[in-house]
């Protein structure tokens, strides 16, 4: 299992790479969120899997999934949303400042 | 503190309260006759210390400056610092007065230049009383730096600029590597004291670093001192007002370099690459700088090559007799303690006679407006006083009895017989080259003497071709030439009184180990029928001879090509530089994002992958891997069609579908490694994403509308694909390797810790409460973000809005 997930968050990182290569302000976001899923579900393999009981104390389990990276990717992901959602905006402001969205286009400053 | 720092320091004080005199006296008194109380103040101080240095009794004060690097105030006072001592507070009284004449009140900017040659002053009296290696650097780079300012005075010109840049570029690089070498001699040594080095030179010659901390001071030496092939900025420099160049550039800061080669001589010495090294350069110098002072015709820039002739010659005797110390013990080393004797010796001289032809040459640009010596001519019954200085000054120059030039002249020429006549450091075989260089580098030093005072003074007046109407000086200007003139003839007269309390004690302080009385010669006048005499005929006799078809042959000197110059090699290298160091810069600052994305990606993938691979630490066990099940390999196929999909979409609405996909997948897989919470949160802040998407869905932009697909391109594939083997090597290298237990078993209290049965929520709020904190941080600021971001109408924006 772990294997397969550890092949399984190459692919998604060789993808989010791509998408964050390809010089279009959307696709970059994509690629973001690609990327960071691929860090959570990285995070969450190394901890080990399936070892357990999902770390609840109610459950009267003695063995427990390690809780720490939970609570590690639970702000990750909150982060990640975060800044998800300003990238966002900032690209539709820089699209509506700029008019283009592609990246090759955007350098330098009127001054030059 | 003792009246030693006192001494040094004292500029410095004096330089603070020169702005205030300039702002409050100016115009009614010239700044200048304050500032003369400074260097005579301090050069009747010193005066006090002849006796007793001449008996041997040095003096050594220390106060702390950082003492847990053992950096210390530490001042040093012998012979040889005297003498530098001397020279710089009583050139300096001079040059002070000549300047009173020579700069007006009404029209220069008076503070600035005194703030200057005080700071100036003070530097190199520390350079020459440090004994600590660390402060002689920080005083050495104070000279450079208010050298700079001082060539750069008239900041208006171009030319001050450039050669006020020339120079400080020159002499800071050879400040860096000299501070390089002491560093170095000091790793050898283990101290930053120069007598401690002294004692220990048994320990310093056998190590490796030897070679590279001589051949880095040297630099430094070289370079300060105007040394082949670092001479080309002392040209430069003369487009300072003449006081400096008379001070700076004839008489101290030159000599700075000349200072710390004698100074290390001790710790150096009586080897063979010094040896070579100093006397060889010495001797290029020599010959380089005389060959050029004579095809000048610009008055300073002769006076700056035969500055940079005559440093040459006292660099080759100070090697030559570096060799003494090859044969400490033996006679034969006050053979060539007599180099070092004459080296000193000509360096009071070139001080005095070259401060006297400076001032000379200011007076002559000062009453007729030029320095050209083409326009000059018969001004000999026009100005007959400076006439008379000049033609002391350069008679000296030439060695030319009855000036002291022509004791050390002779002097210089028995050092070098006696070099030629050397049996180690390979000299049987290039030691005629010694004298020989010597004696042709002397014909030219008579020949630009020569044409110094005669096309100056002798000729045919040429009043249509000067700006002025000329006439003598004011008294007040003559004074400190006269001063020093009459220095040159009374040292010629009463050389030994010199020698006693100043040559010897400073010969003995280049070379400590010899024996006192190898010092104790007699320099007369009159030495019998021998080489040195023979020579100095032929120099007179073939000087006279080439100066008189000068004509003839000064073309051919003229004729060497421009672009094979030093000068134009500087220039070369600089712009060569600048060129490609623009090049190189543009070649990879693309400003394409994509391009630096590469860049990091790349590095990742060879930096970490490369290291893994190279490491061996590749080693996979799949002991605890939990095995898989149907349904979760059909969800990490979902997962990789969705993620596929995202990459191929042609359309936003398309790509935003699949993100979402990815998005319930990853939190069905959350669900499945027993992370309730996780899943609960990935599926509502995907939910949100997703909507968030949607909602600009009208306002964000369309994919390229060229090609819906993403243009391939390949090096992209590689890089994402090297970057995804490396995540992927990494994740089941590490997963092989667990090397220690979790610490999570001991989370397992959160009930009886924090009173939580969920342990996540426990561990997020309670054992790590301050991340969740931050992150509650995060989303604040992303949220005022995005409502800046949207509302913010900056009228720059809006302006841009309107032009598209």
């Amino acid at each position: 299992m772990e294997t397969m997930l550890s092949i399984l968050v190459g692919v998604l990182f060789t993808i989010g790479t791509y998408l964050l290569l390809s010089g279009n302000l959307l696709r970059i976001i994509f690629g973001t969120s690609i990327l960071s899923h691929a860090v959570n579900l990285l995070i969450l393999t190394m901890g080990g899997l399936k070892t357990g009981a999902p770390p609840l104390l109610g459950l009267g389990r003695s063995t427990f999934t390690d809780p720490l990276p939970q609570a590690l990717i639970l702000t990750a992901i909150v982060i990640n949303f975060a800044t998800t959602a300003l990238f966002l905006v900032l690209s539709y402001r820089a699209y509506k400042v700029l008019g283009t969205d592609d990246t090759q286009l955007m350098r330098g400053n009127e001054n030059e | 503190m003792h009246t030693l720092h006192f001494i040094v320091l004292c500029p410095f004080l004096f330089a603070l309260f020169v702005p205030l005199l300039y702002k409050y006296l100016t115009p009614r008194v010239h700044t200048g006759w304050f500032v003369l109380l400074v260097p005579i103040t301090l050069f009747l101080y010193l005066l006090r210390f002849v006796p007793r240095i001449s008996e041997g009794n040095n003096l050594l004060r220390s106060v702390p400056w950082m003492p847990s690097f053992n950096f210390d105030f530490t001042l040093y006072l012998d012979g040889l610092g005297l003498i530098f001592g001397l020279l710089i507070t009583g050139i300096g009284a001079l040059v002070i007065l000549y300047s009173i004449y020579y700069m007006s009140k009404h029209t220069e900017a008076l503070h600035n230049f005194y703030v200057y040659l005080l700071l100036f002053m003070g530097a190199m009296l520390g350079v020459v009383f440090s004994d600590n290696i660390l402060l002689l650097y920080v005083f050495w780079e104070l000279t450079s730096i208010s050298s700079f300012l001082l060539i750069a005075y008239w900041y208006q010109r171009e030319r001050s600029r450039y050669g006020a840049q020339k120079s400080m570029m020159i002499t800071i690089f050879g400040g860096l590597s000299m501070l390089a070498g002491f560093i170095m001699l000091s790793m050898i040594t283990g101290t930053y004291s120069i007598r401690d080095m002294i004692s220990h030179v048994g320990d310093i010659t056998s190590d490796s670093l030897f070679i590279p901390a001589m051949i880095l001071i040297l630099l430094g030496a070289f370079t300060k001192s105007a040394q082949f092939p670092f001479s080309i900025w002392l040209p430069g420099a003369m487009e300072a007002p003449t006081p400096i160049s008379a001070y700076l550039h004839s008489a101290t800061m030159v000599k700075a370099g000349i200072y710390l080669v004698a100074r290390f001589t001790p710790v150096f010495g009586g080897e063979a690459e010094w040896f070579w090294l100093v006397s060889g350069i010495g001797l290029v110098t020599l010959l380089y700088g005389s060959l050029n002072a004579v095809k000048q015709t610009d008055l300073k820039a002769l006076l700056a090559y035969s500055t940079i002739s005559q440093l040459g010659l006292i660099m080759s005797l100070f090697g030559v007799g570096s060799a003494a110390l090859y044969f400490t013990g033996s006679d034969e080393s006050s053979v060539y303690a007599v180099a070092v004797l004459a080296a000193v010796f000509h360096l009071i001289n070139h001080s005095t006679f070259k401060g006297a032809l400076f001032m000379v040459v200011g007076i002559i640009d000062h009453e007729t407006g030029t320095r050209d010596i083409r326009k000059l001519g018969g001004l000999m019954q026009i100005m007959p006083v400076s006439f008379t200085l000049a033609l002391i000054g350069a008679f000296s120059m030439a060695g030319l009895p009855p000036f002291n030039g022509f004791l050390s002249k002779e002097m210089f020429f028995t050092a070098m017989l006696d070099a030629s006549k050397m049996s180690i450091f390979n000299m049987d075989t290039l030691g005629a080259l010694f004298p020989a260089v010597a004696w042709v580098a002397s014909v030219f030093t008579f020949i630009y003497c020569l044409v110094l005072v005669f096309k100056t003074f002798r000729g045919k007046y040429k009043p249509e071709r000067l700006d002025k109407k000329p006439h003598e000086a004011p008294l007040g200007m003559l004074i400190p030439p006269i001063v020093l003139a009459s220095l040159v003839v009374g040292i010629f007269f009463f050389p030994n009184a010199l020698s006693k309390y100043f040559l010897q004690p400073a010969s003995h302080a280049v070379l400590p180990g010899l024996p006192e009385n190898v010092f104790a010669k007699k320099i007369s006048a009159w030495h019998g029928f021998n080489p040195e005499l023979i020579m100095t005929v032929g120099v007179v006799l073939f000087g006279i001879l080439l100066y008189r078809s000068r004509k003839s042959w000064v073309g051919l000197l003229r004729r060497y090509p421009e672009p094979l110059t030093l000068n134009s090699f500087y220039a070369l290298g600089l712009e060569r530089g600048e060129e490609g160091s623009r090049f190189l810069t543009e070649k990879y600052m693309t400003g394409s994002i994509r391009d630096y994305i590469v860049y990091t990606f790349g590095f990742l993938t060879l930096l970490a992958g490369g290291a893994l691979l190279v490491s061996n630490r590749l080693s996979f066990s799949s002991v605890n891997n939990a095995p898989i099940t149907l349904f979760e390999g059909a969800i990490a196929v979902a997962l990789l069609t969705a993620s596929f999909a995202v990459l191929f979409a042609k359309t936003r609405m398309a790509s935003i579908i699949a993100l979402g996909g990815i998005g319930y997948l990853v939190s069905i897989l959350f669900v499945i490694f027993r992370a309730p919470d996780l899943a609960l949160t990935q599926m509502v802040i995907e939910t949100v994403t997703t909507v968030l998407f949607l909602l600009c869905y009208y306002h964000l932009p369309k994919f390229p509308k060229a090609a819906g697909r993403m243009p391939f391109k390949p090096l992209n594939l590689i890089i994402s694909l090297g970057v995804g083997a490396t995540v992927t090597l990494f994740a089941l290298a590490s997963n092989g390797n667990r090397m220690f237990e979790p610490i999570s078993s001991y989370y397992k209290n959160s009930y009886e810790l924090a009173g939580a049965k969920n342990i996540v929520n426990a561990i997020l709020v309670d054992f790590r409460g301050i991340d969740t904190m931050m992150e509650i941080s995060v989303l604040s600021i992303a949220a005022l973000g995005v409502f800046t971001l949207i509302k913010l109408n900056l009228d720059r924006g809006g302006k841009n809005e309107e032009t598209k």
